[in-house]
C-alpha cells in the first residue's frame, strides 16, 4: 500500500501548492472589496494585473487535487460528494461566478459603472468560495460524516449534518484569512510604489491577526469534533506540535519582516507559514481521507490503476515544471505591475 | 448513525423518488455539458487562428494582422476561463450527481481525466503567457506559447473525449455481481470507440468556430464592406471551416458505421428503425412513435440505411423491436440526428460554393450573397455539436456505463435535485446573456469599426 500513501502525499502537496497559488488569488479578491484611501482604484488594479497571467494556472491544482482524489481513491470521491454535495456545489458556483466575473471586469471595456458591478461579483466570490473549500475540509476531519466500507462505502449521514457545525466553518473562516494574508504579502513584491507597498504591508499584519485569531477559534472549537484521534493528533500529537511551532515560528517571522518592510524574504516566509499548516492539517488527518471510516488503505483503487497515475505524474511534471517555472518568472521575479499598467493603458494588453 | 436519516440504496427507495432525481440530474448534467461545450469547442479552435494571424503578422509585417490577432486574443481569453471554470464545474458534478458511477468508474476510467489535467495545465499557463507577455517574452516565443495553447486545448479534448468513448463501448474490466475487477486503465483508455468520437468532435470544432467567427466579421463586412481587416479575418475563418465542412460528412459516416457496430439499439433510434430488416431505408425526417412502433411521415430511401451502416444495400438492420422497450433511447435521438445531419448539409454546400469559387478564381465569392449565406450559416456548427452530443449521450441512456450500468443505479441519493437543476439554469442563463453582451462590446470597439462617437450618433 506503498503506493497508495505516495498518491496521498502528493495529493497533500498539490493541496499545499493550491493554497500557496490559488489561495493567494482567492486572497486578492478579499482586497479588491476591501480596497480604500487615496489608492483604492490602484489597489484593485493591482489585484487584478497580478493575478492576470497565473489565476487559470493556479486554478488547475484543484482539478489536478480532485482527479487524483476520483481516480486513486474513487469511494473517497463519490462520500464526500454525496455527503457534502451542497457545500461543494455552493463552492462551484463561486468558482464559476469568479472565473467570469474577473474577465468580464477586465475585459467589458464599457465605462466604470459596469466593471464596479463585476468587480463586486468578482470579490464576494473570493470571499466565499475560499469558505466554502474550507467548510469542506473542516467537515472531512470531523468524523461527522460516516459512511460503511464493507457496504460499498454506503454513505450514513444526511446532508447538512456533517458541515453544519462551529468547526468546519472556523476552517473556512481561518482559511480565508490565510489567503488574504498571503495575498497581502505577494502584492507588496508586485509593485514598486512604496505607498502602494505600504498599503498592503498594513493589510497583511492585519490578516496576520486574523490567521491567529482564526487558527485559535478553529483548535478550541476542534475539541466539539466527535472524531476524538484527529483533535487528539491535532493538539497533541509530536508531528503536529512540530508543524505548530513550525507555523508559529514562521507567522512571528513573517510578521517582523513586514513591520521591517522586507518583502523578498517575508513573501518566502509568509508561504512556509501557510505550508505549515497545511501539512500540518495532512499529518493530524493521516491515514484517514474522510474521517473516520474512509481510509487511505481502505478507499484505494487497484495497485495498476495507482502506477500508472504515479507514472503519468511523473512525466507530466518533467514538461509542466519548466514551462510553470517559466511563467513565474517571466511574470514574478520582478515586480511588473507598473509596466503592465502601463501596458493596459496604451491599449497593448 | 445507522443510516435511520439520509442514505438508502437506489433500490430501497419508492419508484417515483429515483424517477424523478434521474431526470433532474441527467437535466442537470446536459444542461452543464451543452453549456461548456461551446466553450470547449470555441478553446480548441479560436487559438488556432489566433496563432496563425499572428505568423502572417510576424511574416508580413502588416499591423492588421496584430491588431486582429489581439483582438481575438481578448474573446478569446473570456470564452477560455469560462470554458475552464465551467470544465471544473463539470468534473466535480459527475460526483456529485452520479456518485456511484465515479466509485465504479473512476479507477478504469480516470487516466484519461488525469491527461487532460496535464494538458488543461499546459493550456492554462501558456495562455496566461499569451495574454499578458506580448511585451515580456520574444515575439517567437510568444507565437510558440500560442501553439502550444491550441495544442493543449485539442488534445484535452482527446483525453475528456477518450472518457466518453468508454462509457459508450466500456471495456477493461471484469463485471460480476456488480463488482468491477480487473481493471486495466490503459486498455479501457484506448477503445475503438474513440477514434471516429475524436475525430469527428475535432473536425465538429474548427469548423463550428470557423464558421461562427466567419459569420461575425461577414455581418460587419455587409455593413463595412471596405474595412480590410474584417476581409483578413473573414478570409482565415473560412479557410478554417470550408475544408472541415467537406470533410465531416465523410468522419461522420465512418462514425455512424462504427454506431452501427459497437450500439446497434443506438442506431436504430437514430434512424428511427423499429422493424430488423434486410434493405433498411434511409429516413429522412419522420415523426417516430415509440407505442406504435413505426415512423410516418418520413422520406425514405429503399436500401440506403443498410448502405450506410453496413456497405452492402441488402444487408440486414436490427430495429428496435430486437431489445426490450425498457433499453430504448428516447424518440428525441432521431430528431437530434436529422438535425445535426440537415446542418452538416447545408454547410458542406456553403463550403463547397466556398471552396470551388476559391480553387477557381482564388479568391472567395465578393457577392454580398455569399456573405449573407455565411453570416446565416454562423450558428449552425455550434447547434449542430449540440445535437450531435444529444444523440450520442441521450442515445446511451438508459445506460451510464454502456449495457453494464443504468443511470439510474449510478444517481446521486440526495433529495431535492430539482434545487441544483434550477440554479444551474439560471446562472447558465444569465452567464450566457453575459458573455454575448461583452464579446458584442469587444467587437463594437474593436479594429476596423469606426471611432464609438460616431458610432453613438448612428445608433
Amino acid at each position: 500500500m506503498a503506493l497508495a500513501w505516495t498518491v496521498a502525499i502528493i495529493i497533500l502537496v498539490a493541496m499545499v501548492v493550491y493554497a500557496l497559488l490559488g489561495g493567494a488569488d482567492f486572497g486578492a479578491g478579499v482586497w479588491d472589496l476591501l480596497a480604500s484611501g487615496p489608492r483604492a482604484r490602484k489597489q484593485r488594479e493591482l489585484v487584478a494585473l497580478s493575478i492576470g497571467p497565473v489565476w487559470e494556472a493556479n486554478h488547475v491544482w484543484l482539478i489536478v487535487i480532485v482527479v487524483l482524489l476520483f481516480t486513486c481513491f474513487p469511494p473517497a470521491f463519490a462520500v464526500l460528494m454525496t455527503a457534502l454535495h451542497v457545500p461543494v456545489a455552493l463552492a462551484l458556483l463561486g468558482i464559476l461566478a469568479r472565473a467570469s466575473s474577473y474577465v468580464f471586469r477586465n475585459y467589458h471595456v464599457s465605462g466604470d459603472k459596469v466593471q464596479a458591478r463585476w468587480s463586486l461579483v468578482f470579490s464576494v466570490a473570493s470571499i466565499i468560495t475560499p469558505i466554502l473549500l474550507g467548510v469542506v475540509v473542516g467537515a472531512v476531519s470531523t468524523g461527522r460524516i460516516r459512511a460503511a466500507p464493507e457496504e460499498n462505502f454506503l454513505v450514513l449521514t444526511g446532508y447538512f449534518d456533517s458541515w453544519v457545525h462551529p468547526f468546519p466553518f472556523a476552517v473556512g473562516l481561518f482559511a480565508l484569512s490565510l489567503f488574504a494574508f498571503l495575498a497581502a504579502v505577494y502584492m507588496t513584491r508586485e509593485t514598486v510604489d512604496p505607498e502602494l507597498q505600504d498599503d498592503f504591508r498594513r493589510r497583511a499584519l492585519m490578516a496576520q491577526i486574523a490567521v491567529v485569531v482564526f487558527g485559535v477559534v478553529a483548535a478550541i472549537v476542534s475539541r466539539l469534533s466527535e472524531h476524538e484521534p484527529f483533535h487528539q493528533t491535532l493538539l497533541s500529537g509530536t508531528w503536529s506540535w512540530l508543524f505548530f511551532a513550525g507555523a508559529c515560528a514562521a507567522a512571528i517571522v513573517s510578521t517582523a519582516l513586514l513591520v521591517t518592510r522586507r518583502y523578498r524574504l517575508g513573501r518566502i516566509v509568509a508561504g512556509a507559514e501557510v505550508t505549515a499548516v497545511v501539512v500540518g492539517w495532512g499529518v493530524a488527518q493521516a491515514p484517514f481521507l474522510v474521517a473516520p471510516d474512509v481510509t487511505i488503505e481502505n478507499a484505494a483503487a487497484p495497485a495498476v490503476t495507482m502506477r500508472l497515475i504515479v507514472i503519468i505524474l511523473g512525466v507530466g511534471a518533467l514538461t509542466l515544471l519548466p514551462s510553470l517555472y517559466w511563467l513565474y518568472r517571466v511574470f514574478k521575479r520582478e515586480p511588473a505591475f507598473e509596466a503592465m499598467s502601463r501596458e493596459r493603458t496604451s491599449g497593448e494588453l | 448513525m445507522g443510516g435511520g436519516e439520509g442514505y438508502r440504496t437506489p433500490a430501497e427507495r419508492p419508484i417515483w423518488q429515483t424517477m424523478d432525481n434521474v431526470l433532474f440530474a441527467r437535466t442537470q448534467m446536459g444542461i452543464s455539458l451543452g453549456f461548456h461545450i461551446i466553450f470547449a469547442a470555441i478553446g480548441i479552435a479560436m487559438p488556432l487562428l489566433m496563432v496563425i494571424s499572428e505568423a502572417l503578422w510576424l511574416k508580413t509585417k502588416d499591423r492588421e494582422y496584430l491588431e486582429l490577432t489581439k483582438a481575438w486574443a481578448k474573446g478569446t481569453a473570456v470564452l477560455i476561463a469560462i470554458g475552464a471554470a465551467s470544465g471544473t464545474v463539470l468534473s466535480f458534478e459527475l460526483g456529485l450527481l452520479f456518485p456511484e458511477f465515479m466509485k465504479h468508474a473512476g479507477a478504469i476510467i480516470g487516466m484519461p481525466f488525469g491527461l487532460e489535467g496535464f494538458a488543461f495545465f499546459a493550456e492554462a499557463i501558456f495562455i496566461g503567457i499569451y495574454l499578458f507577455g506580448w511585451n515580456r517574452v520574444p515575439p517567437r516565443w510568444h507565437l510558440a506559447s500560442g501553439v502550444v495553447v491550441a495544442f493543449a486545448g485539442a488534445l484535452s479534448a482527446v483525453f475528456v473525449i477518450t472518457a466518453n468513448a468508454w462509457m459508450n463501448a466500456p471495456r477493461g474490466f471484469r463485471f460480476e455481481d456488480g463488482q468491477f475487477s480487473d481493471i486495466d486503465p490503459w486498455f479501457a483508455m484506448t477503445t475503438p470507440y474513440g477514434i471516429h468520437e475524436i475525430i469527428h468532435m475535432l473536425v465538429a470544432a474548427y469548423l463550428a468556430t470557423g464558421i461562427l467567427v466567419a459569420a461575425i466579421h461577414a455581418f460587419i463586412l455587409l455593413r463595412h464592406p471596405e474595412s480590410t481587416v474584417h476581409r483578413k479575418a473573414f478570409g482565415m475563418a473560412m479557410a478554417m471551416a470550408i475544408p472541415m465542412a467537406i470533410v465531416q460528412p465523410f468522419v461522420g459516416d465512418i462514425a455512424s458505421r462504427q454506431v452501427a457496430r459497437y450500439q446497434p439499439l443506438k442506431l436504430a433510434a437514430m434512424e428511427a428503425q423499429y422493424k430488423t430488416e434486410a434493405r433498411a431505408p434511409l429516413r429522412i425526417g419522420g415523426v417516430p412513435s415509440h407505442e406504435g412502433r413505426t415512423t410516418s411521415y418520413a422520406i425514405e430511401i429503399p436500401g440506403f440505411l443498410s448502405f450506410l451502416a453496413h456497405g452492402d444495400p441488402d444487408a440486414v438492420v436490427r430495429g428496435l423491436e430486437e431489445w426490450p422497450e425498457e433499453d430504448w433511447p428516447p424518440v428525441v435521438v432521431h430528431y437530434a440526428f436529422q438535425l445535426m445531419v440537415a446542418l452538416g448539409v447545408l454547410m458542406f454546400a456553403l463550403a463547397l460554393w466556398g471552396g470551388v469559387h476559391w480553387i477557381l478564381k482564388k479568391r472567395l465569392p465578393p457577392s454580398r450573397v455569399f456573405l449573407v449565406c455565411a453570416v446565416i450559416a454562423g450558428p449552425m456548427g455550434m447547434a449542430a455539436i449540440e445535437f450531435g452530443w444529444i444523440v450520442t449521450e441521450v442515445g446511451r441512456q438508459p445506460w451510464i456505463i454502456y449495457e453494464v450500468m443504468r443511470t439510474r443505479d449510478a444517481v446521486t441519493p440526495m433529495p431535492g435535485l430539482i434545487t441544483p437543476l434550477v440554479v444551474t439554469c439560471v446562472v447558465y442563463a444569465f452567464l450566457s446573456v453575459a458573455v454575448i453582451a461583452v464579446l458584442y462590446r469587444q467587437v463594437r470597439i474593436g479594429p476596423g469599426m469606426p471611432p464609438p462617437s460616431t458610432q453613438a450618433e448612428g445608433a
